[in-house]
């Protein structure tokens, strides 16, 4: 039993397609270039889109859905939120001087603090510097305005930076990677399993989206959920479902992870929120 | 007339051969947990028998008596398919205790009636 828990506790590194020593830029035009040709009709616009941009069969009943998105209520709240002043007076404009469009700013790598800043996180720093209490990070307030603020910024692409020549953040990147391509949990599987090598393929009934695009839509509202959930709520959920202990939100594995999976997709527009099942 | 019976006769053979009284029960065991969710489920990644919405990542597992006269090598699949194909998706069901060493001798024994 001992050892089973050690095995499970531990991560297997898969083999990964790329070399180790690949530079960031490489493993990112082997990693689209992967996804071009199995996906060879798919424009960079349409892999924000998750499994529908694959999928014909579930398509229709998607578009349907975005005609009347059931995320509209929580841009409306987040956009409250955001004018809301906080005790101090402040409001987050004050963090963020050039307005709710902040999408493409994060995930960022802060150099002076050795750390990969997430928006979710900036929101959270902001309350707390104006002496407010934190909001949970899967759902909720945080969400709503992480809503608001994509929608600000929807049309804009991603472009993320590992900045050349920092050692750390070449680190959280490499961290980044690792998670992705290790197998875990009791079931034995890594992202790249089900996203990478079977994307298209079907998980029972479930058709497997591409991990190219993955971190565009978000937040995004899901049927199964009920609600708003986060990018970060949806890497516990994967984790989870091969049995592997999920991490916290906004941890330092899963702002690596978010950094890494953001970086393998630049020149994806950013369309979140969005809607899922 | 003839003709007729000679068919009963044989539909009732291969009726016995397919489900014979030896492997019936562990048969039907390895049934509910191939396609058990919380289980093998085998289901999510293959074609199996009258399963439903099976998925398709692994190769429908059709003619298994045929196709892996060896029961030993199987078993082995299942049990860790890691070890044919470093890379394999599937999960290794025996070496992670996912199911009891029973229980992939039910599946086996489900395998061999598909
Ligand atoms: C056993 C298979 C499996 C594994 C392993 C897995 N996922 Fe998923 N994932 C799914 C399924 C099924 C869905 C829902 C359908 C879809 O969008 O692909 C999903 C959805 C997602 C989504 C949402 C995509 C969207 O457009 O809404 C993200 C992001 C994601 N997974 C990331 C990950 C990450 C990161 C890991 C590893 C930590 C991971 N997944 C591991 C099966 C898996
Ligand atoms: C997550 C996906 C997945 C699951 C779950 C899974 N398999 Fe597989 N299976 C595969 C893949 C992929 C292959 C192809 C060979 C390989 O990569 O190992 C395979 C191959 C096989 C083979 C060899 C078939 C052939 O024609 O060569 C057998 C037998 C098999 N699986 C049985 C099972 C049984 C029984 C279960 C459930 C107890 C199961 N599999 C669950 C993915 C899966």
């Amino acid at each position: 039993m001992m050892k089973l828990k050690a095995l499970l506790g531990s991560a297997l590194l898969v083999l990964v397609p790329m070399a180790a020593t690949a530079s960031p830029q490489s493993d990112l035009e082997a990693f689209q270039a992967y996804f071009h040709k199995k996906f060879p009709t798919v424009s960079m616009a349409e892999f924000g889109n998750g499994t529908y941009a694959i999928d014909p069969s579930s398509r229709e009943s998607w578009e349907a859905i975005e005609e009347f998105p059931p995320y509209e209520p929580m841009i409306e709240e987040g956009e409250n939120l955001w004018n809301t002043p906080f005790a101090n007076g402040k409001t987050y404009a004050d963090c963020f001087p050039d307005g709710p469009s902040q999408r493409v700013n994060y995930p960022r790598w802060d150099a002076a603090g050795k750390r990969v800043v997430t928006m979710e996180l900036a929101i959270n720093e902001c309350r707390e510097a104006n002496g407010e209490k934190p909001l949970k990070y899967k759902k909720g307030e945080l969400a709503s305005l992480a809503a608001y603020m994509a929608h600000q910024s929807r049309g804009q692409t991603i472009d993320i930076k590992v900045p050349e020549g920092d050692a750390d953040a070449m680190a959280a990147y490499e961290d980044g990677k690792n998670f992705y391509y290790s197998r875990r949990g009791q079931l034995n599987l890594s992202c790249s399993h089900c996203h990478v090598m079977y994307s298209g393929s079907h998980l029972r009934a479930e058709m497997l989206s591409p991990a190219l695009g993955h971190t565009s839509g978000w937040p995004v509202y899901r049927a199964k959920w009920g609600e708003l959930g986060t990018l970060h709520r949806r890497f516990g959920g994967c984790n989870e479902q091969v049995r592997a202990k999920a991490f916290d939100a906004q941890s330092p594995e899963y702002r690596n992870l978010e950094y890494f999976l953001s970086f393998m997709g630049n020149g994806v527009e950013y369309n979140g929120p969005s809607s899922r099942r | 007339m003839i003709h007729a019976f000679s068919r009963l006769a044989l539909i009732f053979l291969v009726g016995l051969m397919m489900s014979g009284p030896l492997f019936a029960d562990s048969a039907d065991d390895g049934k509910k947990v191939a396609f058990d969710r919380t289980k093998g489920n085998c289901l999510a990644c293959h074609l199996m028998g009258d399963g439903e919405s099976p998925g398709d990542i692994g190769p429908p597992l059709v003619a298994m008596k045929a196709r892996f006269p060896d029961r030993a090598k199987l078993r082995a699949q299942i049990w860790d398919a890691t070890v044919a194909n470093p890379e394999s998706i599937m999960l290794p069901f025996g070496r992670h205790h996912i199911l009891t060493e029973e229980e992939i001798d039910q599946v086996v024994d489900y395998l061999y009636t598909l």
